[in-house]
């Protein structure tokens, strides 16, 4: 095993949730907090309710730069970054070359540049994955000193426009430069909990200063990695490496909306062959929403079987939904078994469980869009 | 009232008329967060003591229960089904799991007093 306490890293924003009374957890390399005093389910119901403040500082963010950047990206990707207007971003899968994903992520034209955001635990393989593929000219920048907090919830863009009010004139998925309590960020009217909001890049040198302007806000609480999972869920949002990873496609994670519709008349991204198949004849499992009867949650590799019989998928995400007031689940079953309203056992700790496959997400998105 | 004898596995226990009634420390409600569900094992059960014979799952995850005796399940706490929340609120009362007929009392005395479960606990921290 590696030496945790020499390999562990924190974001800039660690002493501040110490402050606060997060509990620290390892989370892809970082000490992060899994939650505050206040417990998953508070800060859970909270974001729904007003507006919360998230870490994600640990998420690798980077620039492209270059005559043809957008043109340089899609050799990675699947999305329509070419078609990307200025001051618009969106989401997007990088793909490996047999058609599974290799992270997923999200990608903003900021005009002279493309602004990338991915995951946290994918970062070391993306960014040289993107260099690979960059012809002269084109250059990615990394940004490791840079800090990223999302404040989530349908009080977040009236709390933080109280600072910048050019803030509320962006729509879903709109970007912009702003000026917030004297710190330079950049802002995106997104997140990933279901709800309205932003994310936030600032300089990781503002971020303490920056997050302790935004958790001055009326209605504004901080929330940790536990409650982001759970409203993630509910959202019916992926998590790489539970709900996709490099032997998932994107047709069969139920992504093929973030393939660009030129890119399915051009076949020219990694995978390009697999999806081209799997789009023309469909797949063998498919990426389900299911909800077990009662109140038991099942949890990520839970085997799922049709009624009394044999293994027809697994789940990759399940808990509780504390908005939902019920268990949730997502998972991969064989097509046939992937209709809504599908009965369905999960054999939680050998006990067949009832549940039934359901529509995504299972709380109702509310964007501004 | 009887002395409440405890686990490392942080259950607590306490006899109440020959039966001991077993629930999980406020230690272990707050480590776990907010429980959402339990599973609780069926009366007339025999266990084994450290056999794991409960589930307490919270938002985040599954733990198992042990049974910190050996004996017999004598009756569980079905309260729990609606509320599992008495679990986090009142973890040494209102929380309580389940009641074992003990195959042998003594094997109550011997678990820890509650000074060295708080000294066990410090141990952890």
């Amino acid at each position: 095993m590696a030496d945790s306490t020499e390999s562990i890293l924190e974001t800039p924003l660690a002493s501040l949730h110490r402050e606060l009374g997060g509990r620290m957890v390892p989370f892809a390399g970082y000490a992060m907090p899994v939650q505050y005093p206040a417990g998953i389910m508070a800060e859970h119901l909270h974001c729904r309710a007003a507006a919360s403040l998230f870490d994600v500082s640990h998420m690798g963010q980077a620039e492209l730069v270059g005559e043809g950047a957008a043109a340089a990206l899609e050799r990675a990707t699947p999305a329509d970054v070419q078609g990307l207007k200025p001051g618009r971003q969106r989401y997007g899968l990088l793909t490996t070359d047999d058609g599974g994903i290799l992270d997923d992520f999200m990608v903003a034209n900021l005009g002279d540049r493309l602004f990338l955001v991915v995951n946290a635990s994918r970062k070391h393989l993306d960014l040289p994955r993107i260099e690979s593929l960059l012809p002269a000219g084109v250059a990615l920048k990394p940004l490791p000193d840079r800090a990223l907090v999302a404040l989530q919830g349908p009080q977040a863009v009236a709390a933080i426009a109280t600072l910048a009010p050019g803030i509320a004139e962006l729509s879903f998925m709109g970007v912009g430069t702003f000026t917030i309590a004297g710190v330079t960020a950049l802002v995106s009217r997104s997140g990933y909990t279901g709800e309205d909001g932003v994310e936030v890049s600032v300089a990781a040198e503002d971020a303490e200063r920056f997050a302790r302007a935004l958790l001055a806000l009326p209605g504004v609480l901080p929330a940790g990695l536990g409650a982001r999972d759970s409203l993630r869920l509910e959202a019916g949002l992926c998590l790489y490496g539970n709900d996709i990873d490099e032997t998932t496609s994107a047709v069969e994670a139920a992504l093929t909306w973030t393939i660009g519709k030129r890119r399915r008349t051009e076949w020219n991204f990694p995978g390009a062959e697999r999806v081209r198949d799997e789009l023309a004849n469909g797949t063998k499992r498919l990426r389900v929403g299911i909800r077990p009867d009662g109140r038991q949650p099942a949890r990520g590799h839970t085997p799922v079987h049709a009624p009394g019989s044999d293994a027809v998928g697994e789940i990759t995400s399940g808990g509780f939904g504390p908005s939902l007031n019920g268990p949730m689940a997502m998972g991969y079953v064989a097509r046939d078994h992937a209709a809504d309203g599908t009965a369905l056992e999960l054999m939680v700790r050998g006990k067949p469980l009832a549940a039934r496959i359901a529509p995504m997400p299972f709380v109702a998105h509310r964007y501004a869009r | 009232m009887p002395e409440t004898k405890f686990t490392k596995d942080h259950e607590w226990v306490r006899l109440d008329g020959g039966v001991a009634v077993i629930g999980i420390t406020d230690h272990a409600q707050n480590a776990l967060g907010d429980v959402v569900f339990v599973d609780l094992p069926e009366v007339g059960r025999e266990v084994a003591a450290g056999e794991a014979i409960a589930v307490v799952e919270s938002v985040k995850a599954a733990s198992d229960v042990y049974a910190p005796i050996a004996g017999k399940i004598v009756a569980v706490n079905g309260g729990l089904a609606d509320n599992p929340g008495a679990i986090n609120a009142a973890p040494t009362t209102d929380g309580w799991f389940f009641k074992i007929e003990p195959a042998d009392a003594a094997e109550v005395a011997a678990l820890m007093d509650e000074a060295a479960y708080a000294a066990f606990v410090d141990t952890l921290a």
